[in-house]
């Protein structure tokens, strides 16, 4: 199956995202320019992590009107899997492909750190090879990752199930300590309604092998082997 | 047909008021260190100046409007407001 990583001006997690899903997954992969228009040859969609656009104005929002994106959407409405990591979760959530926003860390400083994270949801193409509760060791390294909804729309989220990854101890508790950023409910990543697009601000191509510190995030980017390999297979690919 | 104006409109971002500001309480609590114990609260926003062409103040406010709401600021966590005049 062949992952496509959209790059744009001031991406910096792009080839990380490369390295992990040839080396990880032993999968073709390629970089996808921001101009790039039809997407329809990838089976999956990464939006890797950095600074796009320098970040101006808000995180991800001037990346959203990149005409790419219009790509992004076209694809994510047809299904098929988009994941979105650190800067790449902003841009999705800029794009209303996600929902909610990603403000300043509440201690209004950048962290770059190993966190936990505890699986909430297996539903999506980006988790189904993962147990629910189970615990995955991943870094983080942001400065506007604190995950914000309102009330209603955070009930929402719960009951719909699109709470994919918060943030808890090493034990798997949901505590303050646990929450690196101020996130509401300590939550780490989300998904749409439909599952196929999910969004988490800790770097799972940064955790691919235990030469980097770990491999958990392998676990994630293998997840989505099953749904894209059926999809390379319609497309006529083996 | 109205000649067309210059416009030019102060937009004020800032985060809702339910939305927690961290940056609003960190100049709060350096305010009050400098001795202005008076201070309250503070909460910090985004000022963007633009200049534009409409046949009149109210074509003007709508397209702003319609810019605020889709680029420069979030609705889904800020809001704003701005002023029109000519420029």
């Amino acid at each position: 199956m062949r992952f496509g990583i959209v790059t744009f001006p001031g991406s910096n997690g792009d080839h990380d995202a490369l390295m992990a899903v040839r080396m990880g997954l032993g999968q073709p992969a390629e970089l996808v320019w921001h101009t790039e228009t039809d997407l329809s040859s990838y089976d999956c969609l990464l939006i890797p992590g950095g600074f796009s656009y320098g970040d101006y104005l808000r995180a991800g929002a001037i990346a959203r009107f990149a005409p790419v994106m219009e790509a992004v959407a076209r694809e994510a409405e047809a299904g098929k899997p988009v994941l979105g990591i650190c800067n790449g979760f902003q841009i999705l959530t800029e794009a209303h492909l996600l929902p909610g926003a990603l403000l300043r860390n509440a201690s209004l400083e950048f962290v770059c750190d190993w966190v936990w994270v505890r699986v909430e949801q297996t539903r999506t193409p980006w988790t189904q090879r993962l147990v629910p509760g189970e615990l995955l060791r991943l870094p983080i390294a942001h400065g506007e990752g604190r995950y914000y909804v309102d009330e209603t729309t955070l009930k929402e989220l719960e009951r719909a199930g699109q709470i994919v990854f918060r943030y808890v101890t090493a034990d798997g508790r949901v505590t303050a300590d646990a929450n690196p950023n101020g996130s509401i409910a300590n939550i780490a990543g989300v998904c749409n309604g439909r599952g196929n697009v999910v969004g988490l601000m800790p770097h799972p191509e940064r955790a691919f092998d235990r030469l980097v510190g770990g491999d958990d995030g392998l676990r994630i980017l293998a997840s989505v082997l099953d749904v894209g390999l059926t999809l390379a297979r319609s497309r006529g690919v083996r | 047909m109205k000649e067309t104006g210059r416009w030019r409109a102060e937009v004020f971002v800032s985060l809702r008021p339910s939305v927690n500001d961290p940056q609003g309480l960190a100049v709060r609590d350096g305010l009050r260190r400098l001795g202005y114990d008076e201070v309250e609260d503070v909460r910090v926003g985004r000022y963007v100046q633009l200049w534009l062409r409409a046949a009149d103040a109210e074509t003007a406010e709508r397209r702003v409007a319609s810019m605020c709401e889709q680029l420069l600021a979030n609705p889904v966590v800020e809001d704003y407001r701005f002023v029109i005049e000519p420029a």
